[in-house]
């Protein structure tokens, strides 16, 4: 049972989507699906302290040998992950029920479930994967039921939305197909430690490099780099609360997963980040997503879609310390791909408590929502102020790291822009802040008496988990730090 | 001209994704980006083919086989492009009932006017 691990937690959701069309009722699929969540989460738990105790786990579907059957290969990267994703998707699940009552018709809530355990598969799938083509399977099987997960809104607009992110989405994940075609072409192996062995001996071969540029492009459109992240805001801003959380938190991670496994795992430091202009490339863009991302969200009027371009802004972050292509740039990474995991989740977790409760993400309609709902509001500032970087947040760790990584090789004017990215984002944080605490309700009048009426505690308990999360990995980054370290190491080619 | 198939799969490639960008159906769109698909189906089934290669059932008689890895993978990719398609014409249904209009630019136009 135990060495099924890696593949188990993978099939168990998988196996959960179709088991929910029998239960039917709304409730019962929740509290379901929920549990299921939940077992992938404690496995993936189990998963990484067997990496952290014994190294690397090699798992062989069927029991087929390495190069001929599939593998699956967990190591500190994976499994670092594999406990992000699923965490983040047990915590956004156990406010669904509640969530969705608002804002997804009776009928298909079910398919509701389904959709977001087959989306939840995908991404597993493809962190826990150690197959090259395997990689695209799982990374359509996330971004089809996603598109379907966003066409659910209310809001004719998330149609339009799910269907340029269709467009964009599959022809990202086409490119990507071609790039592991090729890459197959010149190796003959889809294995990914196979083909990172045989790939130094055919780094002349002109097709290596158009498969690197195909791979490259395709992965940064799913990722949402700018300025390929057009098909993002609006597909945040209009879908189902509870699915901006949950999309927001891991839909891009995962991307920029695959782009660390395929860069550092695969190509290799050496051929990637010194022989093809990749990091320069990716550092101007990272710059401009900051900065540009970040003044674009201050002019929003829609604080879904204000959130989903500062996602860019800071994706953006994560690929400056990505294009340093040093160790500390790595962490630095990794670093704010989990705590950013967790700033997401917990705004737009209570984002969702106040569209339950409001009906709207307009800021016209958020006046003085902060006498009305203290804590969900609350919770929507220590997030903000996370993604600022203040001190004692888990944004602050991160974002240190990253100008550490920066300084180490001297690039101040790269610190300049993350400072400036930070000042843009207290621009559009406070920007929420004055309309929730010093604005009053349309229509209030002098001396009425504000209603104190909370988000229903299903979606405020794991708003809060989120929240708490947010300030215990600011005081206390040894489980971050650690891990990322380990895995930063191993990347590198050190001790796994 | 020996590596021919090459030719016809940029040229698909470009006609599937000129489609996608220059029209503002979203149909055709869609038959843009199946068509830009399957040229990506046809680099994996031409890159198989290896010259004088039988199909590759074993046989004494025959030493030279085919690669079949590339067609198997195509089977699952086909199955991913059909399942895309079907998702999008499902969503360009739910438009058209939502917007009375699958033209790119009126449905824009609405949203404009809405904002």
């Amino acid at each position: 049972m135990l060495s099924h691990f890696p593949v188990l937690q993978v099939i168990l959701p998988l196996m959960a989507a179709p088991t929910c069309l029998l239960l039917r009722q709304s409730k019962l699929v929740w509290v379901f699906a929920t549990i299921v969540c939940l077992l992938s989460m404690l496995i993936s738990f189990q998963l990484l302290y067997i990496v952290q105790s014994q190294g690397t786990i090699i798992y062989e579907l069927g029991g087929w040998k390495a190069p001929i059957g599939i593998e699956y290969r967990i190591d500190m990267l994976s499994a670092f992950l594999l406990v992000l994703v699923s965490s983040i998707a047990t915590v956004v699940l156990m406010g669904a029920n509640s969530s969705i009552q608002k804002e997804i018709p009776e009928d298909k809530h079910t398919l509701f479930y389904i959709s977001y355990l087959l989306c939840f598969t995908g991404m597993l799938g493809i962190i826990a994967t150690g197959d090259a083509f395997n990689v695209f399977v799982f990374l359509e099987v996330s971004s089809l039921s996603a598109y379907t997960l966003i066409g659910l809104g209310t809001d004719r607009r998330a149609l339009w939305a799910s269907y340029q992110y269709l467009i964009m989405g599959t022809i990202g994940a086409t490119f990507i197909l071609i790039g592991i075609g090729l890459m197959y072409m010149v190796t003959g192996t889809l294995n990914m430690a196979d083909m990172a062995e045989r790939l130094p001996d055919v780094t002349q071969i002109k097709t290596l490099y158009t498969a690197f540029a195909f791979f490259i492009v395709g992965v940064c459109l799913k990722l949402a780099l700018f300025p390929l992240h057009l098909w993002l805001p609006n597909a945040y801003a209009y879908a189902p609360s509870i699915v901006t959380a949950f999309l927001a938190a891991t839909a891009t991670k995962v991307a920029i997963y695959v782009l660390i496994r395929f860069i550092f795992t695969i190509y290799g430091v050496e051929f990637s980040l010194s022989h093809m202009p990749l990091p320069h490339i990716l550092m101007a863009l990272g710059v401009l997503g900051v900065i540009g991302a970040s003044i674009v969200a201050i002019l929003q009027t829609n604080i879904k879609r204000l959130f989903a371009f500062s996602s860019v802004a800071q994706i953006g972050y994560m690929i400056l310390g990505f294009s340093l292509g040093s160790q500390a740039g790595l962490q630095a990474c990794l670093l704010h791909v989990f705590n950013h995991a967790l700033i997401k989740g917990a705004i737009f977790m209570a984002i969702a408590g106040i569209v339950y409760r409001v009906g709207s993400a307009n800021v016209k309609d958020l006046r003085g929502i902060g006498q009305r709902m203290p804590l969900t509001t609350a919770a929507v500032v220590v997030g903000g102020l996370s993604l600022i970087g203040v001190p004692l947040t888990a944004g602050f760790v991160s974002k240190w790291y990253l100008i550490l990584a920066l300084l180490e090789q001297g690039l101040w004017p790269i610190v300049i822009v993350v400072l400036v990215g930070s000042l843009l984002a207290v621009v559009y944080v406070w920007k929420i802040v004055e309309i929730a605490y010093f604005q009053k309700p349309e229509g209030f009048q002098q001396g009425d008496v504000i209603e104190v009426k909370e988000a229903p505690i299903s979606i405020l308990l794991p708003t809060w988990l989120l929240v708490a999360a947010n300030i215990y990995f600011g005081l206390n980054t040894d489980f971050t730090v650690n891990v990322t370290d380990l895995a930063v190491l191993s990347l590198f080619g050190g001790a796994p | 001209m020996s590596q021919y198939n090459y030719w016809v799969v940029i040229i698909l490639m470009m006609i599937g994704f000129y489609i996608v960008i220059s029209h503002g159906n979203l149909v055709k769109k869609l038959i843009g980006l199946s068509i830009f698909q399957t040229s990506v189906f046809i680099l994996y089934i031409s890159m198989g083919k290896v010259t004088g290669g039988t199909a590759p059932i074993l046989d004494p008689d025959y030493t030279v086989f085919s690669n079949p890895l590339p067609h198997v993978l195509i089977l699952t990719a086909i199955v991913v492009g059909i399942a895309t398609t079907a998702v999008g014409l499902a969503l360009v249904v739910r438009i058209k009932e939502a917007y009375g209009t699958i033209e790119e630019s009126e449905i824009q136009q609405k949203d404009d006017e809405e904002c």
